[in-house]
């Protein structure tokens, strides 16, 4: 509407639209440009917008997904150049703009451009601010090589690429507030060890109390993150870029990195130069004016109000609302008056909301706390006069939206202040979701208010699927995804449809395992296109399909399945990984990590031969020989005569040995010898994810046992103990105990009906970390220890058919399964490099 | 590193560029799979469709370099093998946001080879 509007406007001859000049295109400036559109300000104006950085505009808050490698910088525009053109907005982007002549009206941009206006919004944000830390810059007065803000798409894949230097290894980040954990778990996932320095007594000491902030202390170190409180860096050392940082009390950590999130500057200069109010930030009135400028508005993080200064976008989304009113005069009596700031986030992995007072400032306030440490859970609730006033959240955020509510707007309390804290029968989570106001942020990453999801599902979108794609809701750090259904069930009055495809084993087959697999044995379906023919809608295939159904089709029917090739990934076409220069990498079987000198002479002889680039110790006990072209797959195998050590499939993949009772002083079980036998049969086993293995030979564990999809240990008394659903990946779980047995084969045994079992029952990708608590350990100790729902011959009849079907796929090498399997699909210049050690 | 590709561009016969190139038998190429081929000095994914058709796109992935004959089809897309962006293998189009990968005119002759259109 607004573009057409637009559209006709421009074809008179004289455009009589007031000219609208927006200085800064961040998230404020755009939202504020949003909002007059939607109040059809495009028929009263002629839009442009200066903003320094050279792109469209995107959502600041999901950098921290950019830098962790969880989003590509691609995909957190929320306005791409086509809406600017669409909308008749003239965009400069990466143009600065210095002054403004408030008399002549005239903004005056370092493209030497001088831009009229009738209205003017300010718009400019803030900065990181960089604290007088001697070495911070080079003589030249550019940030040392290897210091970073964070604040900038340019700042976040500066630092990606950094870390992803190999020599780079540590970084320390200066500031624990919200940014600065944000940026240290990001920096993690590239490999990077992180310390982060903070100068407050606690982490986030803007948003919790002390008590809170030992928590989430808690919570972060045990991500392996290290925490220095009450410490302040005095120096960057290095010279000629950072080799590490000098603290006033401890000594110097050495590092190749430092990311300073120490607080945030509002930009103010060009308000300053000409000649505006500034005391912390822009001042601004209750209508977003700048005090006697009836031209100039200003929003978003560089403003001031009521002596409040913002650094959250809740805020702002208000101010730009009431901007419009203003600016496009639909609502002419709209006035801001503040925000009362609840954070809620999840930092670093951890839930975190916040809220008022962090602890009671009288005598009379009641202060109400639950704090369970080991498991990062902290909860206080500061209350005056029956009514909320603080609460702080961690690592639980089931209350929030009742609280948020209770916080906002006054609501009496429950007479038992415990049932605020959990589900006690106290007011329920509906209530919560009814009492908020339509305008109320539900998803605060992407802006969308209770009313935007009410009115999609009174559109006719009732799956909460459906709600997320329509209007973006929850699709930011995800933290709001529990509200964001709560309201959905609320408007949809209980008639939400529960979004089918979430429940399909694979999408492009509408059906849940259970169904799927029974259609299967039913039409006795031997094939990836055999199914889809059958049970796919139309008939159609689907790409994102055929891997999980190839998988369940080999377990199901082991020896009779009819192997179609194109149904595989790639890296089981050619029985090796795919790397990021489209080589593949080459693990060769090692059972229970044994090797000998024989095979390490020619693991070696093999690497030289074919030039390998690089040969490196897996975290499986294994040797991999990396950089390997597709060609030369089936040449390496042969000259390495070793079977396949499946490093690349969805499949059992690897058995974790310690030396055990052989040599170890302290093994009680041959846990190598265990291991070994474990690998040897159930080597290649295909699973709806990867399954690695461990034995142990005593409770210490060095195996790593307890981390491990199926993880033994052996205990005084020649037992054994199984445990289940460990992981030590990007999730992190001990494993819980399934049965303490007497002897290695019922080891041997129940390992393999779990994992039958597990193969059987668990989604397509679902690790057993997931599966285990899913389905529950007394559930799983009653079906494969104690045979409780009589399957247990059934399990180990299919999983030894599995064992029986079994073909080392290397052998593929001399004898190609289709034509050209190994022939290479790289262009003939090798494109990405990955670097040659 | 380019020993492993036929086709038309590499051993001579088509290094002319645009018009028609003959890259051999069809079924060099498995059903359901893809094979690339160097053409006149592009790089072309050739893939044999469950129908017994024909597409051929470029052999380099636009967001990452990736092997798009490594790719898994099925009627109507291709993901690379790198990071499951997909592609219209009629047009080339991506359906993940990323860029395009050119298409070209593919089809079997009544000998049963493979033959593409440069332009
Ligand atoms: C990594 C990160 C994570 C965050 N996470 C959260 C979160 O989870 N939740 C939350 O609520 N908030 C979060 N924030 C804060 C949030 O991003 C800001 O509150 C919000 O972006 C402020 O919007 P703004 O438009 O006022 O400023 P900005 O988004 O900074 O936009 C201002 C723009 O104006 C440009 N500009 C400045 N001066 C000029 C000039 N003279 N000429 C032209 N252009 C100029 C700037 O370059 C910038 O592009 C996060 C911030 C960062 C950096
Ligand atoms: S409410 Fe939505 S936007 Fe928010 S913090 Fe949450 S997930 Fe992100
Ligand atoms: S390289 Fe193809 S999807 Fe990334």
């Amino acid at each position: 509407m607004t573009a057409l509007a637009s559209r006709s406007g421009r074809s008179t001859p004289a455009d009589t639209r007031r000219r609208l000049v927006v200085i800064g295109n961040g998230m404020a400036g755009a939202r504020a440009v949003e909002e007059i559109l939607a109040r059809g300000g495009a028929v009263q104006h002629r839009i442009t917008m200066f903003g320094d950085e050279p792109y469209g505009n995107y959502n600041r808050i999901m950098l921290s997904h950019v830098l962790s490698g969880e989003e590509d910088a691609g995909g957190i525009f929320l306005n791409s150049l086509d809406w600017y053109r669409e909308n008749d907005i003239t965009l400069h982007a990466g143009v600065r703009v210095e002054k403004i002549d408030r008399f002549a009206k005239l903004v005056f941009s370092d493209d030497g451009r001088a831009t009229p206006y009738d209205v003017l919004i300010i718009a400019t944000g803030s900065r990181s601010f960089m604290p007088a830390v001697e070495g911070l810059y080079t003589p030249g007065g550019r940030l040392l090589p290897g210091v970073f803000a964070f604040r900038t798409i340019d700042d976040t894949r500066g630092m990606v690429s950094y870390a992803q230097e190999d020599h780079h290894r540590r970084a320390v980040v200066i500031g624990g507030g919200l940014l600065g954990l944000e940026a240290a778990r990001g920096l993690q996932s590239h490999g990077i060890g992180v310390d982060v320095v903070h100068s407050g007594g606690h982490l986030m000491n803007a948003q919790m109390g002390p008590d809170g902030g030992a928590v989430l202390r808690r919570s972060v170190e045990a991500l392996g993150i290290r925490v220095h409180t009450s410490s302040r860096t005095t120096a960057i050392l290095g010279g000629d870029k950072v080799r590490g940082v000098q603290l006033r009390d401890a000594p110097d950590i050495a590092c190749d990195m430092v990311v300073v999130a120490a607080g945030i500057r509002p930009n103010v200069e060009v308000a300053v130069t000409s000649g505006l109010p500034v005391e912390r930030a822009i001042v601004v009135d209750d209508h977003m004016r700048v005090p006697d400028e009836d031209e100039i508005y200003a929003v978003g993080e560089c403003v001031q109000h009521r002596g409040e200064v913002y650094g959250l976008v809740a805020p702002l989304w208000e101010q730009a609302a009431v901007l419009a009113d203003h600016v496009t005069g639909a609502n002419p009596k709209a006035t801001y008056l503040g925000s009362r700031t609840a954070t809620k986030l999840k930092v670093a992995g951890v839930d975190v909301a916040s809220m008022g007072l962090q602890a009671p400032e009288r005598d009379t306030d009641e202060h109400v706390v639950f704090s369970e440490p080991s498991r990062g859970v902290f909860k206080s609730i500061v209350i005056r006069d029956s009514k909320i006033v603080g609460a702080t959240l961690l690592g639980d955020s089931r209350k929030v939206a009742y609280l948020t509510q209770a916080f906002d707007r006054g609501l009496p309390l429950p007479e038992e202040r415990v049932s605020l804290l959990f589900d006690l029968g106290g007011p329920g989570e509906e209530d919560g979701v009814a009492e908020l106001d339509g305008d109320a942020q539900v998803c605060n990453c992407n802006g969308v208010s209770k009313q935007a999801i009410t009115d999609t599902v009174k559109g006719g979108c009732t799956t909460l699927s459906g709600v997320m794609d329509a209007t973006r809701a929850g699709k930011g750090c995800g933290s709001c995804k529990l509200l964001v259904r709560q309201v959905v069930e609320w408007a949809a009055d209980g008639a939400v449809d529960e979004d089918p495809a979430a429940a399909y084993y694979v999408p492009g087959v509408p059906l849940e395992k259970a169904a799927l697999m029974a259609a299967i044995r039913e039409q006795g379906l031997r094939s990836v296109s055999a199914v889809f023919a059958a049970l796919a809608p139309g008939g159609a295939e689907d790409a994102k399909s055929k891997m999980g159904l190839a998988s369940l089709l080999k377990m199901m029917w082991a020896g009779e399945y009819i192997d179609e090739r194109d149904a595989r990934f790639v890296n089981d076409r050619v029985h090796a990984n795919i790397q990021r220069d489209g080589t593949f990498s080459v693990v060769p079987q090692m059972k229970g990590g044994v090797t000998s000198p024989e095979q390490l002479r020619r693991i070696a002889d093999v690497a030289d031969k074919y030039n390998i680039p690089m040969v490196k110790l897996t975290g499986g006990q294994r040797i991999d020989l990396l950089g390997v072209p597709k060609e030369d797959l089936p040449k390496v195998w042969a000259d390495l005569e070793m079977p396949s050590g499946y490093a690349y499939g969805k499949s059992f993949r690897t058995v974790k040995t310690c030396v055990g009772q052989e040599f170890c002083r302290f093994g009680t079980g041959d846990s190598t010898k265990l291991g070994i036998e474990i690998e040897s049969r159930f080597q290649g086993i295909e699973s709806p994810a990867k399954l690695k293995l461990a034995v142990s030979g005593c409770p210490r564990n060095c195996a790593e046992s307890l981390v491990k999809d199926v993880g033994v240990v052996a205990v005084d008394g020649g037992r054994w103990e199984i445990y289940v659903g460990g992981a030590a990946g990007a999730h992190i779980r001990k494993g819980d105990l399934l049965a303490t047995v007497d002897d290695p084969e019922t080891v041997t045994l129940l390992a393999g009906r779990f994992m039958q079992y597990y193969r059987e029952r668990a989604n397509w990708l679902e690790r057993t970390y997931a599966f285990v608590p899913r389905v529950g350990i007394e559930h799983l100790r009653a079906v494969i220890v104690d045979d409780a729902e009589g399957l247990a011959a059934q399990l180990d009849a299919a999983m030894q058919e599995s064992v029986d079907a079994y073909v080392d796929p290397w052998n593929e090498g001399n004898d190609p399964f289709t034509p050209g399997q190994f022939r290479t699909s790289l262009p003939l210049e090798v494109l990405p490099q990955v670097p040659v050690r | 590193m380019s020993a492993g590709l036929p086709g038309g561009g590499l051993d001579g016969s088509g290094l002319s560029g645009g018009g028609l190139h003959v890259l051999g038998p069809v079924d060099q190429i498995p059903v359901g799979e893809g094979r690339a081929y160097g053409v006149g000095g592009e790089q072309i994914a050739v893939f044999r469709l469950r129908d017994g058709s024909l597409r051929a796109v470029s052999a380099v992935c636009p967001h990452k370099g990736g092997p798009i004959a490594d790719g898994t089809i099925d009627g109507s897309v291709v993901m690379c093998p790198l990071h499951q962006h997909a592609f219209e293998l009629q047009t080339g189009c991506s359906t993940t946001g990323t860029g395009p990968l050119r298409s070209y005119p593919v089809f079997a002759d009544e000998s049963q080879n493979v033959v593409v259109l440069l332009p």
